[in-house]
């Protein structure tokens, strides 16, 4: 359970999914340049789900668009399957903060839209499966306004999984959402995930939700962002909502969280370190 | 996961009118949508009262035709007359349609293109905006001495009044952008065109309506003025024609066929936008 800083493989048996070697992204802002994130470097293993916490502002969201090929790095490298990646990938799919879905479309043509950008076609039975399984069936001559958030999120979720991606990258996905509803997300995408075994990597806020979901738990220092310590989460699977009550969740809880607010307050200690030292009597 | 979760948050636009279609739509669609027939009859009555009480009132003062002919006689105007006025009625529709469909074309390409250029944007708008609010008439008696007293110095300058509406309002709406649903697109690898076509052109459709609706007014307006400044045809033309005659009850019966006109453009634009735009409720 260990902070493994380097975060590489341990066995090596095989090329990880994705990895991440020195990323860094500089934003030119109007007041000035902006170091996002600095020599990020990150392994995922194929299947595996990794959450990504940090303090807020740390470059969470960059690396993850960085990933995704959204995103142009400074310098570094994101590989896919061992081919560096310098645009959208049709083997990545994404789920954004909000749902993102388009208002002028119901929920089938949503869930289309991939496939008319990609001009593939989709696999019905597999969609109406995914839909099925999120509670989403005869829902799809909905309009997203007649929906709840919840639903929308999940309809969201369905479409980042209709092309079959073997990459799901997700933004926060469920940081909108209430505790329920999202404790209710977190188990559907652990279920789907039994099943695909869709390499994932997840951004959150809510610590819990890290451990309830991820192999590994991916600690970012305050910006410029870095991988200050990575942390293995070796419950077993299917996780139950009930584990989330036991000490040894506890504790790792209280770990990242320390981790996370010793992060923040560095940040606000940089400024004062820089001034000169007060002359001693 | 059930159905339940979403119930309360159904907002399902149930009755008819109720849907304004956008916020710039529901402006100018005000009213709300009929019922029931308690409420016809309310209207019915309503336009009886006010119709049959001008025609009282006008008896009893004995009010002269050549100051305000009866509802009546406008009406008997209208059906006896009709002959005469339909073909002038037939060229104000060329011109109107015609500079229209000159005009929206070249607004709608404008209003495209110049937003995908920020820059090209900032040089142009003080132009359109010059355009805007120019009355297209004063350059009527410009465009006669140019062109003649047939159709074209019409056309023209309905195509002048209504363009830069349209293209004002459709810029504002391809200007709306929302960076997530472009992300969205841009994440299966759409090329631009396809953003274009799928997600900018989509959303700015609220807002074209408004601009096609608003910018047809503005071509009626400007075509009638135009015909009542020269040339020998038009429903602009029959104004000056009848009022110099002192035919009152013609005069009315024009005037009456110029609101019917304006109506019937507003109610087909506020269909149009129902129907292709309703999304924005």
């Amino acid at each position: 359970m260990g902070a493994n800083r380097e975060g590489r493989l341990s066995g090596a048996a095989s090329q990880p999914k994705l990895r991440v070697r020195d990323a860094t992204k500089v934003y030119s802002t109007r007041s000035g340049d902006l170091l996002a994130i600095d020599s990020c470097s990150l392994d995922i293993r194929a299947g595996e789900i990794v959450s990504i916490v940090g303090p807020s502002g740390c470059g969470k969201t960059t690396l993850l668009w960085s990933m995704s090929g959204l995103h142009k790095l400074t310098s570094g490298q994101v590989l896919l399957d061992g081919v560096p990646v310098d645009g959208p990938s049709p083997e990545i799919g994404m789920v954004f903060q909000d749902a993102n879905l388009l208002p002028w479309r119901n929920l089938d043509a949503n869930i289309n839209f991939p496939f008319e950008i990609k001009g593939t076609k989709p696999d019905r039975a597999w969609i109406d499966d995914l839909l099925q399984r999120v509670g989403l069936g005869g829902f799809g001559g909905r309009f997203p306004r007649e929906l709840s958030g919840g639903m929308q999120q999940r309809a969201a979720l369905v479409r980042a999984l209709s092309f079959k991606p073997s990459v799901l990258l997700m933004d926060e996905p469920f940081g909108a959402l209430d505790a329920f509803t999202r404790e209710e997300m977190n188990q559907m995408v652990e279920e789907i995930w039994l099943d695909t075994r869709t390499t994932i990597v997840l951004i959150t806020h809510s610590i819990e939700e890290a451990i309830f979901l991820s192999d590994r738990i991916v600690v970012m220092s305050a910006r410029p962002g870095r991988v200050a310590s990575i942390h293995e989460v070796p419950f077993p699977r299917p996780r139950s909502l009930e584990i989330m009550a036991t000490r040894e969740v506890f504790d790792l809880t209280n770990t990242i969280k320390m981790e996370i607010i010793g992060e923040q307050q560095s940040r606000y200690a940089r400024p004062s370190s820089a001034q000169p030292a007060q002359p001693s009597v | 996961m059930s159905e339940t979760d979403a119930i309360p948050e159904f907002k399902r636009g149930g009755t008819t009118g109720e849907v304004g279609i956008s916020g710039g739509m529901s402006a100018l669609a005000a009213g709300p949508g009929i019922r029931s027939l308690r409420e016809v009859l309310a209207i019915v009555l309503v336009a009886v009262v006010i119709i049959g009480g001008t025609e009282l009132l006008l008896n009893l003062f004995q009010v002269p035709q050549y100051v305000l002919p009866k509802p009546s006689e406008i009406a008997v105007a209208l059906v006896t007359d009709f002959h005469l006025i339909l073909p002038h009625l037939g060229h104000t529709l060329v011109e109107l349609l015609s500079g229209f469909a000159i005009g929206a074309t070249i607004g709608l390409i404008l209003a495209a293109v110049i937003t995908q250029f920020p820059f090209a944007e900032k040089i142009i708008t003080p132009y359109i905006l010059l355009l805007v609010t120019t009355p297209m008439l004063a350059l009527v008696p410009l465009l006669i001495l140019r062109f003649g007293f047939g159709y074209e110095p019409r056309i023209i300058a309905v195509a002048l009044a209504s363009g830069p509406m349209v293209m004002i309002n459709a810029a504002t709406g391809f200007r709306r952008v929302d960076s997530g649903k472009i992300a969205l697109a841009r994440s299966y690898g759409a090329s631009t065109l396809q953003i274009f076509w799928k997600v900018r052109a989509p959303m700015a459709l609220p807002m074209i309506f408004v601009g096609l609706m608003v910018g047809s007014i503005f071509g009626l307006l400007t075509a009638v003025g135009a015909e009542m400044v020269g040339g020998g045809f038009g429903l602009g033309n029959r104004l000056t024609s009848y009022s110099s005659m002192i035919q009152m009850p013609q005069f009315f019966a024009v005037v009456l066929i110029l609101s019917l006109l304006g109506i019937l453009i507003y109610v087909l634009f506020f269909l149009l936008g129902k129907k292709f735009a309703s999304w924005e409720a």
